[in-house]
């Protein structure tokens, strides 16, 4: 019930957030109608940067903590990882189609872009971990190692290139002196943004911890099956008997 | 810890030393990458000289990755436990791990130093620079590499999940490492942040080594 009303409430904000963010916020002075991807880029870059890698980071923080060892960590460390995948991927993409028209370049050498670039490629890694079958336990200490492996690098990643090259804007809300470079409309329409690819980040975790969960399930479900036709095997003529 | 650590290190050094198999294999393919580079660059030396300390360290970091295959495959089939069986702490372990590849990639390195200067005419500035470069990059890359390796040790794809692991994780030592170099190339360039980085990379990498070995080793 509560993954419905998730899914259903990012669907109308992301609903509200196009029809804001298309038809009635003004066009940008400078970048024309571009700008409108400011209200889908920098929501799906937060929570890919941010929200995901970070929740993935705690849960595997959690499982690796004997006291609150438990499957659910793993499984919510393994879906905000695999969500973390696309919401990257979807950064670079729109990031792309913002980039060509505004700086004449599908790709720089940017600090945040080659920061996410690597994030994709690390993140890919560790999904690469859990696809080598190995019994549960083995998996999630493997992909739970692997993350905080990975969490450390990525602050390291970041300032070292940013020390390299930079040429992306810098933040427009979360600035260094808190002083958001964006008014009025534009700036609710951006605001709703967040919360709509949040509420939808929330909602497909949801969904995809509901599909690791069915997984284990019927992996064990499956185990016992083949346990009890095993059994059956030998024991016809012990049923015979009984009835 | 130290104890054990020094043990390790002993020991897979006494291994290369009787095998030679980094020396005569892994050397020889990172002088070879040199070359290659040299081919895919063109015979005039300009361009040569500008990419000479990047093809440095990702000579480097091949070399690594191959030093770091090796260890573990020392370890692989029926020793495979033998290391935890002998109640040795993990983080000596870990130590010593990465001490053994800091030293035989600090051999290699001094090979690729004289491949970069006699191949494409580089002239170190500060040595001093470029020695701490290679020794603080070396540390981080033997101990992302060890982790890594252990993290991937037994596992059947582990030839090629290695390379995919390690290169993006070791990054920021192929850039500050070459930002290093090109800084005692040329002179004048801010060497301090890049040496700061390589530093804080290697600082990190041990420590986090040391508190999780334990378990990773328990993940194969």
């Amino acid at each position: 019930m509560t993954v419905r009303i998730l899914g259903i409430s990012s669907l109308v904000t992301l609903a509200l957030t196009v029809w804001l963010g298309i038809w009635v916020t003004p066009p940008d002075r400078v970048q024309g109608d571009l700008v409108r991807l400011v209200y889908i880029h920098p929501p799906i870059a937060w929570v890919a940067l941010y929200l995901a890698t970070g929740i993935a980071t705690l849960a595997s923080l959690a499982w690796l903590w004997s006291r609150s060892r438990s499957p659910y960590w793993d499984r919510l460390a393994a879906s905000s990882i695999e969500v973390a995948v696309v919401f990257t991927a979807l950064t670079l993409v729109t990031g792309s189609i913002w980039g060509r028209p505004t700086w004449g370049v599908w790709w720089a050498w940017d600090a945040r872009l080659t920061t996410t670039a690597l994030l994709l490629v690390v993140l890919l890694g560790i999904l690469a971990i859990r696809r080598i079958p190995a019994d549960p336990e083995t998996r999630a200490r493997r992909s739970a190692l692997a993350v905080i492996i990975a969490a450390v690098d990525v602050p390291i990643i970041h300032f070292s290139v940013v020390w390299w090259k930079t040429l992306h804007q810098s933040a427009t809300v979360l600035n260094a002196n808190l002083q958001p470079t964006i008014h009025g409309s534009m700036a609710w329409t951006l605001l709703l943004g967040f919360v709509a690819v949040t509420l939808l980040f929330f909602w497909m975790l949801a969904m995809r911890m509901r599909i690791e969960r069915l997984t284990d399930a019927l992996e064990g479900a499956e185990l016992t099956d083949a346990l009890e036709e095993r059994w059956a095997e030998g024991a016809p003529e012990v049923e015979g008997v009984a009835r | 810890m130290w104890r054990d650590a020094l043990l390790v290190a002993g020991k897979d050094l006494r291994i290369e030393l009787r095998s030679r198999v980094v020396l005569n294999q892994v050397g020889p393919f990172g002088v070879l990458v040199l070359v290659l580079f040299a081919f895919a660059l063109g015979p005039a030396p300009a361009p040569m000289l500008q990419a000479a300390p990047g093809l440095f360290w990702v000579a480097v970091l091949f070399a690594g990755l191959l030093a770091v295959q090796r260890s573990f495959a020392l370890e692989s089939g029926d020793r495979g436990d033998g290391l935890r069986l002998a109640g040795l702490d993990p983080a000596g372990i870990f130590l010593g791990k990465a001490a053994a590849v800091v030293a035989e990639l600090a051999v290699l390195e001094v090979l690729l130093g004289a491949g970069v200067v006699l191949f494409y005419g580089a002239r170190l500035h500060s040595v001093g620079v470029v020695a701490a470069a290679c020794l603080a990059g070396t540390l981080g890359v033997a101990a992302t590499g060890i982790l890594y390796g252990a993290l991937s040790s037994g596992l059947r794809v582990r030839e090629t999940l290695l390379p995919f692991l390690l290169l993006p994780a070791v990054a920021p030592i192929l850039l500050a490492g070459t930002r290093a170099w090109q800084a005692a190339m040329s002179g004048g360039q801010p060497v301090w942040p890049w040496l700061v980085t390589l530093s804080v990379f290697a600082v990190v990498y041990l420590a986090l080594g040391v508190l999780i070995f334990g378990p990773l080793q328990e993940s194969t």
